[in-house]
C-alpha cells in the first residue's frame, strides 16, 4: 500500500517543507531489478591484513567493482570494513575514522558492510572486546546514516574464511539493492558450507521451491522472487484461497497445490506433489501464518489453538515429513517465516509471538539435521511490512510504527521475499539455524 | 478409414495413426464452485467463468504457455457475440495462444460430449493433449429483441434511401421491443424439461419420498467429499465463492418434505416435483484434462482414468412412448452390449441428477422385465444399480446443474475416483457415466482405472 507521507517529504514543496521543520524524512528506497549490477559507484574497502586484501581483491577481481583502499573524494556506492583480525579495541579507530569521513558524500542507498569474528569465551579479553565492540559500533552507525543507507554485518565463526560461499554471498546480498530493508542486524556465517552459484543472477535454477501461504502478501512476493532467481515454484495454500493461488502459481509458471498446512499429511503431499510433478524438492519456504490478537486474560482456545497450529506445529509436522522422506537430501533448504514479535514480544500477540518465538527455537534445531545432506534451516524475521494484514491496522497507529526503524518506513513484501531468497540459495549453506531481520533496524529487539 | 498412404507428416508426435486406437486418458480437471443463478456469479460471463477454470486447471497442472492439442467447449445459453467462445477464453487464459479450440453444443450433455469427441481424437492419434470444458449462465443469459424488432432493424440497416429508412423504422410497433428472453422449454412440445420428467414420474409411480431420498444422500455426500478434501484438486474458488453455493449439507428429509411441488400441478396423480428434488438454475464451468499416455508421461502426470468409450441415444418424446430424458435408458444396453459388460460390471454409475426422478425412472426402466422385453429388446430387466455405487460423490441436486460444465464435473470427479480406488484395492475399477439432454437426447460413457 502507498506511504503517502513518504511521498509528501519527497516531493517538491512540502519536501521542502518537512525540511525546514526537522520532520523525519524517509528516503524512497531502491529495489532490486533482474540483471542490474551489483553497485553504481565506487566501493572503499577498509582494514588492515590477509582477509581485507581478499575481499578488496574478490570485489575488484571477479565482481569487477571499482574497489578503493583509502578514501578519496568520492561519492561510494558501498563501505566494506574488515574486521575480522582486529585484537584489540585499538584497532578499530584507524579504518572507522576513514569511513567516517567519507559518511558524508555516500551515494543514497549505500551500503556499509562490517565484517567480523563473533567474542566468544575462549578469546583473549582485549580480542572478544574488539570483536563485540564491532557490534555497537555497526547498529549504532546503521542509526546515523540517512538517504535510504544501511549498515549490517557478517559475523564469520572463526575458521570460516573470508571466501567462504556464505560469506560471498551475503556480501553479495548486503551489498546489493535486495537487502534494501535489513537494516542494523549482525548475520553470523558458522561455517564454509554452500556453494556459489554459477549465475548469480539465477542462483536457484534447476531448484524445486515450495512456498506455503503463496496465495497473497509475503507469500505471493517470495514465489515471484523465487521463480525470477530461477526455481521452480510450487505455490501452496488453503483451498478457500485457490483463486488468488492458481494466479499466482500461473504468473511464476510453477503449480498450485490447494492444502491446508495443518492436514496431519500435508508433508507427504507438498513431498509427492514436487516429486511426481517436478521430480525433485530443495526449498521449503514456511511462509502460511495467521494472527488472533487478543490480550492474554482474555485468550481462548480458539484464539490461541489455530495461530500455533497453523505457524509452528505444521511447520514441524512438514519438516518432520520431509527430513524422513530420503527425498529431502540435494542442499535442502528451509526457511520459516519467523517475526519481530517473536523476538521483542508484542502487547497482544502471546499466541502470535509464542508460534513465532517456536520458529525460531525450531530452525536452530533444525539445521543441524539437515547438515549432513548440505542443508541448512533459517527464518526470517520482518518487522513492519506493508501488507494488506497491516493495511487493516488503525491509520494513526500505522504511521507510528511505519516511522519506527531507522529507515523510517514500513518494508515491502519483496523485501521479505529478497532474505528469504538469499536464505534459499546455494550460498547460503554456512548459515545455519539463524534469524535473519527484515524490519528497517526497528527499534525494538535486537 | 484407411491411413493415407502419402508420406505427409503427421502434425502429433505419434506419427502415422497406429493400427488399434491407443488410451484417451483423463489426467485431471478443474472447476468453479456452482453458484446459484443471480447469485455469486450473476454478473460474470461465460467467458469469464470458463476462463477461471481454465486458468486453474493451467496453475494445478502447471501448463503455462503450453500448446495443447486442442481446446473444446461449450454453452447451452449462449450470447452470439460468443461465436467464438473457447478460443477466446484460451487467447485470455494462460495457455500459449497457439492452442486451437472449438465450440461445441449438445445441450446438456456438451462437457461430456467435449470429453468423447477429444478422447476420440486423441485414440486417433490426431491430439496429444486436450482440454474439454463446458460452461453456462442462466444469469447473464442472451436476451433478443423480438423477431419483429430484429427484422425491421436489419431491413433498416439495409435501406438506401430516406424513404426506405423511414418505412422500416415505421413498422416497429412498441410491443415489439419487449425483450425474447431465452426459455428452457422444449420447442416442439412448449412443455418445460420439469413438465415433460414430471410425465415420465408418474408414468413410472415414483413417489415423493423416494426422490427426496435421492436429493438428501446427493447433498449429503458431496458435502462429506468436500469435508474430506476430496475436492481440493478438482475446484478453484472463485469470486468468493469456495463450494457449490446450492450444497445444503444440513438438510434432512423433514426439511425436503415442506417444499410444495413445483411440476406436475396440471396432472390426476399427486405433483412430487419440487425445489428440493430437482436442480436449480445454476451458473458454473469444468474443465477437464486430457491426454495420450507418451503426452502424460512427458508432462510428468498421473493418468486417473481411461474414456473407454461412448454412446449417444434419443428419444421420440413428442410423438413417442418415451419421457424427454429416457434416452440414456437406451444407450446404456447398446453401449455394454457392444463390450459384452453388464451393469454389475460397474463399480460406480454416474447418473446425472437433472432430477431425483430422472434417476429413479431410468433405474426404474432398467429394474423392469416388461420394459427390458418390449423396449429394449433383452430377455428381460436390464439389470440394477445399488446406491452404493451409484453418484457416490453426490452429484447436481447438490452441486447444481450449469447445463454444459455438468459433464466435466462428472468426469474428472469419477475420474479421481477411479484412480483412489485403484490405488486402495488394485484392479481396474470401472465407471458408467449417463447424462440427458434437452430434445430427447442422452450421452452415456465408460471410464476404467487408467
Amino acid at each position: 500500500m502507498t506511504d503517502t507521507y513518504l511521498e509528501l517529504v519527497n516531493g517538491g514543496l512540502t519536501g521542502t517543507l518537512a525540511k525546514k521543520l526537522g520532520l523525519p524524512r524517509p528516503a524512497p528506497l531502491r529495489r532490486y531489478r533482474a540483471g542490474e549490477p551489483l553497485l553504481v559507484g565506487p566501493v572503499l574497502v577498509l582494514g588492515k591484513g590477509a582477509d581485507a586484501d581478499a575481499v578488496a581483491a574478490q570485489l575488484a577481481g571477479p565482481w569487477d567493482l571499482d574497489v578503493h583502499r583509502h578514501a578519496h573524494d568520492a561519492r561510494y556506492a558501498a563501505l566494506v570494513l574488515v574486521l575480522t583480525e582486529v585484537t584489540h579495541p585499538d584497532d578499530l579507530a584507524a579504518p572507522v575514522l576513514e569511513a567516517a569521513a567519507t559518511l558524508r558524500s555516500l551515494a543514497r542507498g549505500a551500503r556499509v558492510v562490517t565484517l567480523s569474528r563473533p567474542a566468544t569465551d575462549e578469546d583473549a579479553p582485549a580480542v572478544a572486546a574488539a570483536r563485540q565492540g564491532v557490534d555497537g559500533l555497526l547498529r549504532s552507525l546503521a542509526k546515523e546514516l540517512r538517504g535510504g543507507a544501511t549498515g549490517n554485518g557478517l559475523v564469520l565463526a572463526d575458521g570460516v574464511g573470508v571466501d567462504a560461499p556464505s560469506v560471498l554471498g551475503g556480501l553479495r546480498f548486503l551489498l546489493s539493492t535486495r537487502s534494501a530493508f535489513v537494516d542494523g542486524q549482525l548475520l553470523a556465517v558458522d561455517t564454509d558450507g554452500g556453494s556459489l552459484p554459477d549465475d548469480w543472477d539465477r542462483p536457484l535454477a534447476g531448484r524445486v521451491a515450495v512456498v506455503t501461504g503463496a496465495a497473497r502478501g509475503i507469500g505471493e512476493a517470495i514465489a515471484e522472487t523465487l521463480a525470477r532467481d530461477g526455481a521452480t515454484v510450487v505455490a501452496v495454500d488453503v483451498p478457500a484461497a485457490g483463486d488468488h493461488l492458481a494466479a499466482v502459481a500461473n504468473r511464476v509458471r510453477g503449480t498450485a497445490l490447494q492444502l491446508d498446512v495443518t492436514a496431519d499429511d500435508a508433508g507427504e503431499r507438498i513431498l509427492e506433489h514436487a516429486l511426481q510433478r517436478h521430480g525433485r524438492l530443495d526449498v521449503v519456504v514456511h511462509n502460511a501464518g495467521i494472527t488472533r490478537d487478543k490480550l492474554l486474560a482474555n485468550m481462548t482456545p480458539e484464539k490461541w489453538d489455530p495461530v500455533l497450529a497453523v505457524n509452528v506445529a505444521a511447520q514441524l509436522r512438514i519438516n518432520e515429513a520431509l527430513l524422513t522422506s530420503g527425498d529431502f537430501t540435494d542442499a535442502p533448504r528451509i526457511v520459516s517465516l519467523a517475526s519481530t514479535s517473536g523476538i521483542a514480544g508484542n502487547r497482544g500477540q502471546t499466541n502470535y509471538a509464542a508460534s513465532k518465538g517456536g520458529v525460531i527455537g525450531m530452525v536452530r534445531a533444525t539445521a543441524p539435521l539437515l547438515e549432513a545432506f548440505g542443508g541448512t534451516a533459517n527464518a526470517v524475521a520482518p518487522g513492519f511490512i506493508e501488507t494488506e494484514m497491516t493495511a487493516r491496522i488503525p491509520a494513526v497507529t500505522r504511521q507510528v510504527a511505519r516511522r519506527l526503524n531507522s529507515l523510517q518506513q514500513g518494508g515491502q513484501p519483496v523485501d521479505v521475499a529478497e532474505a528469504v531468497a538469499f536464505l534459499a540459495s546455494p550460498a547460503a549453506g554456512g548459515i545455519r539455524g539463524r534469524v535473519l531481520r527484515v524490519c528497517g533496524q526497528n527499534m525494538v529487539g535486537q | 478409414m484407411a491411413p493415407s498412404p502419402s508420406p505427409r507428416k503427421s502434425s502429433t508426435s505419434g506419427g502415422a495413426p497406429a493400427p488399434t486406437a491407443r488410451r484417451a486418458l483423463v489426467l485431471g480437471g478443474n472447476r468453479i464452485p456452482f453458484a446459484r443463478s443471480g447469485g455469486a456469479y450473476a454478473h460474470a460471463s461465460n467467458q469469464d467463468m470458463l476462463t477461471a477454470a481454465l486458468d486453474g486447471l493451467v496453475a494445478r497442472y502447471g501448463l503455462q504457455g503450453e500448446r495443447i492439442g486442442e481446446v473444446a467447449a461449450g454453452a447451452v445459453l449462449k450470447h452470439s457475440r460468443d461465436f467464438n467462445l473457447t478460443r477466446e477464453v484460451v487467447l485470455g487464459s494462460a495457455l500459449s495462444a497457439t492452442t486451437p479450440a472449438y465450440d461445441l453444443q449438445q445441450a446438456c450433455a456438451t462437457g461430456l460430449e467435449s470429453v468423447v469427441s477429444l478422447a476420440n481424437k486423441i485414440r486417433l492419434g490426431q491430439l496429444d493433449s486436450a482440454i474439454a470444458g463446458g460452461v453456462d449462465t442462466t444469469s447473464d443469459a442472451p436476451i433478443a429483441v423480438s423477431d419483429r424488432l430484429r427484422r425491421a432493424l436489419l431491413d433498416l440497416s439495409r435501406a438506401k434511401t430516406v424513404g426506405q429508412r423511414l418505412a422500416a423504422a415505421s413498422r416497429i410497433r412498441p410491443k415489439d421491443l419487449a425483450p425474447a428472453t431465452p426459455r428452457t422449454s422444449e420447442p416442439r412440445t412448449g412443455l418445460s424439461m420439469g413438465e415433460h420428467q414430471a410425465l415420465t414420474t408418474a408414468e413410472w409411480g415414483i413417489t415423493r419420498e423416494a426422490q427426496d431420498e435421492v436429493a438428501l444422500r446427493s447433498h449429503q455426500r458431496l458435502a462429506a467429499a468436500y469435508d474430506a478434501g476430496f475436492f481440493d484438486d478438482l475446484v478453484t474458488p472463485y469470486r468468493g465463492l469456495a463450494r457449490d453455493a446450492n450444497l445444503r449439507p444440513d438438510t434432512s428429509l423433514e426439511k425436503l418434505a415442506q417444499l410444495k411441488p413445483t411440476f406436475g400441478l396440471g396432472l390426476d396423480v399427486p405433483a412430487t416435483m419440487t425445489a428440493g428434488n430437482s436442480t436449480p438454475l445454476t451458473d458454473g464451468a469444468s474443465t477437464v484434462l486430457l491426454g495420450s499416455d507418451e503426452w502424460a508421461a512427458e508432462h510428468r502426470l498421473t493418468p486417473l482414468a481411461v474414456v473407454v468409450d461412448a454412446e449417444a441415444g434419443a428419444v421420440d418424446f413428442v410423438y413417442g412412448e418415451d419421457g424427454l430424458l429416457m434416452a440414456p435408458v437406451y444407450a446404456v444396453p447398446r453401449l455394454l452390449a457392444r463390450h459384452g459388460l453388464t451393469l454389475a460390471d460397474f463399480d460406480y454409475v454416474e447418473i446425472h441428477e437433472a432430477f431425483a426422478s430422472t434417476v429413479l425412472t431410468t433405474l426404474a426402466a432398467w429394474e423392469s422385465d416388461t420394459f427390458g422385453k418390449e423396449r429394449l429388446g433383452l430377455d428381460g430387466a436390464f439389470g440394477t444399480v445399488d446406491v452404493d455405487r451409484l453418484n457416490v460423490h453426490g452429484s447436481s441436486l447438490a452441486a447444481g446443474h450449469p447445463f454444459a460444465a455438468t459433464g466435466g464435473r462428472i468426469v474428472a470427479t469419477i475420474s479421481k475416483e477411479l484412480h483412489l480406488r485403484q490405488q486402495r484395492d488394485g484392479g481396474t475399477p470401472r465407471a458408467l457415466v449417463s447424462v440427458c439432454a434437452a430434445g430427447g437426447l442422452g450421452l452415456t460413457a465408460i471410464l476404467e482405472a487408467a
